[in-house]
């Protein structure tokens, strides 16, 4: 529309040109203006200009003004810090574009998005892509509205599959770049959010994680899109993703009794909007530092059910790295466990001293748990004699069970590779 | 793996069990794997061969092994269709499997991710995790493919979502 726009003006210019009384150009001019009103409102692009510094000042001109708000309400002491944040996205789907266009209008500082997957129709249930985008990489469409929302957010878009030893290659070198933040410790970003469908992208995720000790939450939607989820994962800390393996069942299917109905899951833009929202509004307490950041939490939209709950790291976890980082959070514990004690004994402080109760008529007295749990795991550990336990108990299964393997390597690959390609002709 | 036709079981029975948990990143320990692998794949295409039971022909693509490229057929009313087959050898295997991909009928069935990976959540995920590692790429093709083709090629053939190549009804499988 506006290359015909253009062409309409010129025509009238070269037309206005011909006429050599001045009384017949004044319609012309008129008309000139009316195209030139319309090619403006087809322009709407007016892209607002990036801010430098964001403003708590309420003018109906300053897109921070609502957030900075936050600060005033005492919720956040400091929102601006949102800017030294970065988060990575992986999977910009359903959950994932949403979650990336609510941190966009939340100012954040950079976002890093991967996927390798295109824009179809069949996306058009869900939020926040066009049918315009169709075709599209989902990480150009998201970059070119995005960077409309919010010029101020550094944007980096890796169309790859993080399942691929390339793509996994670059997902974690990409994680590991400093250059937004040079003093920051550890990775180059805050967190990483997980956004895909699949057991396999996430299981990358949580490699990459692991061995990078890098906080996740992974957020997921259920195949029949009435129920979801999200998790934090600290590597070490609380279990990793590979800690509690989904539960499998076999359902005992053959080749003649294959569904027919198809891989095709449901999925409804309400529910996919709640997780992003709840995602992101983890993210936000957890990057701000306010409330408490829930470590698991569950929608189910038939009974409108949120179920929370802390899962533990298991100490037998099959993933090599997720054991690492447990074995370093173990080492690291008397040092926490003086900073706790070192906090609530400071905050104590600042309480009057005052006894709680005037009167202790049942002789009521505190006794400190920790001791408690050393007795109990001694007395419960012991066994009368002549008794011992058929299974190890579950801290002291490290022994991997591969050792029998080295008799395998008399084989040479190239003369195997040979084998199989004469096999092959 | 009640269910499975007698002739899978006793199939999958023969071909040797893995046992080096290691994927691609993991140095030494994968080439080990990587030869496992390729006694397995050697031993099953022996028993198809002699089983009159060839149905597909696979190598890998790259030195490191974790590309893997070939064909794959399938015999429906006595013709003959085959498939370019290709996967990846994913960072997390093996306790993730391999995608299995049939590019040419990406799209032409339900039952089939983007990029041609054949759908394997319900009837064989679960059998892979349970073995996890002792099952490889020739478990993959017995367990993963052959039933996805068994189902699914007779109802494509037979909607005229896949039409046969006459020309190549004579030998291809030299």
């Amino acid at each position: 529309m506006e290359e015909e726009l253009k062409e309409v003006l010129k025509e009238l210019n070269s037309l206005k040109q011909s006429f050599t009384d001045p009384s017949h150009r004044a319609p012309i001019d008129k008309i000139q203006l009316h195209v030139e009103r319309i090619a403006n409102l087809g322009n709407s692009g007016v892209r607002r200009s990036k801010v430098k510094d964001m403003s708590a000042e309420v003018v109906d001109s300053n897109p921070y003004s609502r957030l900075m708000a936050l600060q005033r309400m005492g919720i956040v002491e400091n929102y601006e810090r949102i800017r030294d944040f970065s988060v990575a996205i992986v999977g910009v789907g359903g959950v994932g574009s949403v979650a990336a266009e609510m941190l966009t209008r939340c100012g954040i500082g950079r976002l890093l998005l991967y996927d390798y997957d295109k824009v179809e129709l069949a996306n058009m249930n869900r939020l926040f892509f066009r049918p315009e985008q169709v075709n599209m990489t989902k990480t150009d469409a998201a970059v070119q509205t995005l960077s409309d929302i919010n010029p101020d957010v550094v944007l980096e878009s890796y169309t790859l599959n993080i399942t691929t030893v390339q793509g996994f290659d670059t997902f974690v070198s990409s994680l590991k770049n400093k250059s937004f933040r040079p003093n920051k410790e550890g990775s180059g970003v805050d967190l990483v959010l997980s956004c895909v469908d699949n057991y396999e992208a996430r299981m990358a995720v949580n490699q990459g994680c692991n061995e990078l000790n890098q906080t996740w939450m992974e957020s997921g939607v259920s195949e029949d899109a009435v129920s979801g989820h999200i998790q934090l994962l600290i590597p070490g800390e609380t279990a990793c993703f590979a800690c509690a393996p989904p539960l499998v069942v076999a359902s005992g299917v053959d080749e003649r009794t294959l569904k027919r109905e198809g891989v095709c899951a449901a999925s409804l833009p309400t529910t996919m909007g709640v997780i992003a929202g709840l995602l992101v509004q983890n993210t936000l307490k957890f990057l701000l530092n306010f409330g408490l950041v829930s470590p698991y939490l569950g929608y189910n939209s038939l009974k409108d059910f949120f179920p929370t709950m802390e899962m533990k790291p298991n100490p037998q976890c099959s993933n090599g790295a997720c054991m690492e980082r447990q074995k370093e959070y173990l080492i690291l514990k008397p040092a926490r466990d003086a900073a706790a004690k070192a906090k609530m004994e400071a905050e104590t402080s600042l309480v009057v001293e005052a006894p709680l109760h005037l009167d202790n008529e049942w002789s009521i007295s505190v006794v400190d748990e920790s001791e408690l749990d050393k007795v109990d795991a001694k007395t419960s550990d012991a066994l009368p004699d002549g008794l011992i336990r058929e299974l190890p108990s579950a801290d002291d299964y490290q022994t991997q069970p591969n050792e029998a393997s080295a008799s395998s390597n008399i084989d040479d690959l190239e003369d195997l590779r040979k084998q199989l390609e004469a096999l092959n002709g | 793996m009640e269910g499975w036709d007698p002739n899978t079981k006793s199939t999958l029975t023969q071909i040797p069990l893995l046992t080096i948990k290691a994927g691609p990143r993991d140095g030494a320990a994968w080439t080990q794997r990587l030869k496992e692998e390729y006694k397995a794949l050697i031993a099953y295409t022996q028993m198809n061969k002699s089983n009159d039971n060839d149905w597909f022909r696979i190598s890998a693509a790259n030195p490191e092994g974790t590309r893997w490229t070939g064909k794959c057929w399938y015999v429906h009313n006595l013709l003959k269709y085959e498939f370019d087959l290709q996967f990846d050898i994913p960072v997390t295997y093996p306790t993730t499997a391999p995608e299995l991909e049939l590019p040419q009928i990406d799209g032409k069935t339900q039952k089939m991710y983007r990029g041609g990976k054949i759908c394997l959540t319900v009837h064989f995920k679960p059998l892979w995790a349970k073995n996890c590692p002792r099952f490889g790429i020739a478990h993959a093709l017995c367990l993963g493919l052959a039933p996805w083709l068994a189902a699914e090629i007779p109802i494509l053939v037979d909607s005229g979502m896949i039409k046969h190549k006459d020309d190549a009804t004579t030998s291809t499988d030299s």
